[in-house]
């Protein structure tokens, strides 16, 4: 091994690049991302309509065969594939005749827009506020700590609901900041508020053991400032920790998102988002199963391809960290002596 | 011990007060809007709005308002403004299915959870092993209603093994309350099982290096009493504490979207009803005995911790 020709980073690099698992799921992700960015492509240029509107009365020539996009008993056509040209590929939503396929790759870009948004938001508060904690302390870490701890009494999906229900009605606004009830801001900010607490205690934890550390003392000694220390010392030696938590996270915030959106919390109309289009779908589960299991099933191979990839991020970047979802395979390595 | 246990106490009924003001202050302070509005739902009359406004003490100062919420939610006078119906008494009635649900379903994730992760614990990197690796993962990446869906579409359509759903209670028929329950049981402890299997394994795997397996060994005991007595048992006290905080969080909230889809008329299908018609009174009583009964559970399983390793408890005296 050459390995002190190669910084912590290269290293980590070449320990992803052999992690075909992890790769794969990367490409999942990022196939992903590119099906739901392709949505205004498809939706002018395959499908010919828009995720709203609505097909009721309309016939569509399938096959050479023309049928009703919603029959008389308001039943909607199941997935055509490219029977009509692509359009209806995935049949029709419900009784009012929406493009599933369309709505699909419009609902997926709320999903990951807010997951993405959400977990940079949760990410950049539970690191400062973990910075923040671990290396003051006394009572500035109390007073953190203890708010932190009492956002972790609510259940999870309780305090989202909370939330998303009180401020679904009348919007928020403070100062000169206002939202609409219906804004995607709201599920946005829930989700990141909530979710903040799971970050910022392991965060606070590696701060606490870093400031012990001897070249803390060493800045310390050269006169740096509390800033300086935060910035320049700690948070460089945060990063493996807050990249791998921050992917992790998005898939954590998705789940939550389309948890609150099933129940009606999470995104109002007009807005939908994949876990919304489930809670229509089961409605139709046993005549259009597949408008339940397509948004679901974008939901489970998007969080999977996150947490999948995530792991092998964290076990490039930490190749001692202690519980991993992989097998170790081969030799027995219990965790916690190795190295 | 005894002082172990009342100081955790104190600091809970600290957390339970806190726990109202944010509770509090989430339905009511919320800026914007009129907080009358909010409780009456989207579609109120002025009449109703004025109504509420004057029986919550909306035009009071704020400790009153917080006084006369408190004591709307605790002395179950709390009336749902979607149905007109009295809050506490709906969420009573819920609670057997929930409870059922949520007991069944725990009972089920840790026997497996256990089971399992002993298993692969035994041989790390054997074909359980690694099949558990997958539900595990795919365990914390899939959505509870999707799972639910597949349940339903295959087992209860297709195969017409099970019953889409409702509740029969305990008590009028054990056999039919069970043959009701066995599909959300699965479908919430599934989602657990992988993930508590690999916690337990990977403790196991931390217990097997230390003296006292050395010493046990050495003293002749069999591999079986090594793992079960000392391995197992040492590797299962992280998994208490661990549990009581999952179990709190599913009967306070996880539960919410398997019993809606299911339809099993518990506490979480109220909550998911009222969210739909964006009643809130229900929705803030739910919130608070869902907090409560997190704090109340974590405090217990704290104190059972500490029972089961003095270690927690000196530590938390020599602070």
């Amino acid at each position: 091994m050459s390995s002190e020709r190669h910084g912590p980073w290269s290293l980590a690099y070449r320990r992803l690049r052999r992690n075909r698992l992890a790769l794969a799921s990367l490409a999942l992700f990022v196939l992903i991302v590119a099906f739901v960015l392709a949505a205004p492509l498809w939706a002018d240029h395959v499908a010919h309509t828009g995720p709203n509107a609505t097909h009721t009365t309309e016939k569509i020539v399938v096959d050479g065969e023309t049928r009703e996009v919603v029959d008389v008993e308001g039943k909607p056509i199941g997935p055509v594939w490219f029977g009509a040209g692509g359009e209806f590929f995935l049949g029709a939503d419900s009784g009012l005749g929406r493009d599933e396929m369309v709505r699909l790759m419009y609902g997926g870009r709320t999903s990951l827009m807010i997951g993405l948004s959400s977990a940079l938001i949760t990410t950049l508060l539970a690191t400062a506020l973990g910075l923040l904690a671990g290396y003051f302390g006394g009572r500035t870490d109390s007073i953190i700590s203890r708010t932190l701890d009492l956002i972790w009494s609510f259940p999870v999906v309780l305090l989202g609901i909370a939330l998303g229900t009180a401020l679904a009605v009348g919007g928020l606004k403070i100062g000169p900041l206002e939202v609409e009830g219906n804004s995607l801001w709201i599920p946005i900010l829930i989700i990141a508020v909530v979710m903040t607490p799971y970050m910022a205690r392991p965060i606070r934890g590696e701060v606490l053991a870093l400031r012990q550390k001897e070249f803390v003392e060493a800045a310390v000694a050269q006169g740096a400032g509390s800033l300086r220390i935060m910035f320049a010392e700690l948070l460089p030696n945060l990063w493996s920790t807050v990249i791998v938590f921050f992917t992790l996270n998005i898939a954590n915030n998705m789940l939550l998102e389309s948890a609150l959106s099933y129940l009606g919390a999470g995104v109002q109309p007009p807005n939908s988002s994949w876990g919304k289009m489930v809670s229509t779908g089961v409605e139709l589960i046993y005549t259009a199963p597949i408008l339940a299991f397509a948004p679901g099933l974008m939901i489970l191979l998007t969080v999977l391809s996150l947490n999948v990839f995530g792991d092998g991020l964290r076990s490039a970047l930490d190749p001692k960290s202690k519980l991993r979802l992989e097998a170790h395979t081969g030799t027995v390595e219990p965790a916690g002596t190795a190295v | 011990m005894a002082r172990f246990a009342l100081r955790r106490l104190a600091g809970m009924v600290v957390v339970l007060f806190a726990v109202s003001l944010v509770t509090f202050a989430i339905f009511n302070l919320i800026p914007n809007s009129d907080p009358a509005q909010r409780l009456a739902g989207k579609n109120a009359d002025a009449v109703l709005v004025k109504s509420i406004e004057e029986d919550w003490g909306f035009d009071e100062p704020l400790p009153v308002q917080y006084w006369e919420t408190m004591k709307k939610i605790f002395s179950g006078e709390l009336i749902s403004y979607g149905d007109q119906l009295n809050v506490d008494e709906k969420i009573v009635e819920g609670i057997p299915a929930t409870f059922s649900l949520c007991i069944g379903a725990a009972a089920i994730w840790l026997f497996f959870g256990i089971l399992f992760g002993y298993l692969s614990a035994l041989k790390p990197g054997g074909w359980l092993d690694r099949v558990l690796t997958v539900v595990a993962i795919a365990g914390i990446s899939l959505p509870a209603f999707l799972l639910a869906a597949i349940f339903l579409y295959l087992l209860t359509f297709k195969l017409e093994l099970f019953p889409a759903g409702g509740y029969v209670p305990l008590t009028e028929d054990p056999v039919d309350w069970a043959y009701h329950l066995i599909l959300p049981w699965f479908t919430l402890a599934i989602l657990n099982i992988g993930f508590y299997s690999r916690v337990l394994r990977s403790n196991m795997l931390d217990a097997m290096n230390e003296d006292y397996v050395r010493t046990a060994r050495a003293k002749g005991l069999s591999e079986r009493r090594v793992m079960t007595r000392h391995v197992l048992r040492n590797s299962l006290i992280p998994i208490v504490s661990l549990f009581g905080l999952d179990f709190a969080a599913m009967l306070g909230g996880g539960a919410i979207i398997v019993e809606s889809i299911f339809g099993l008329n518990g506490v979480g299908q109220y909550a998911a009803e009222s969210i739909t018609n964006l009643d809130l009174p229900p929705i803030m009583a739910i919130t608070m005995f869902g907090a409560f009964f997190v704090v109340l559970f974590s405090a217990v399983t704290d104190i059972f911790y500490a029972y089961l390793d003095p270690r927690i408890r000196l530590e938390a005296s020599a602070r």
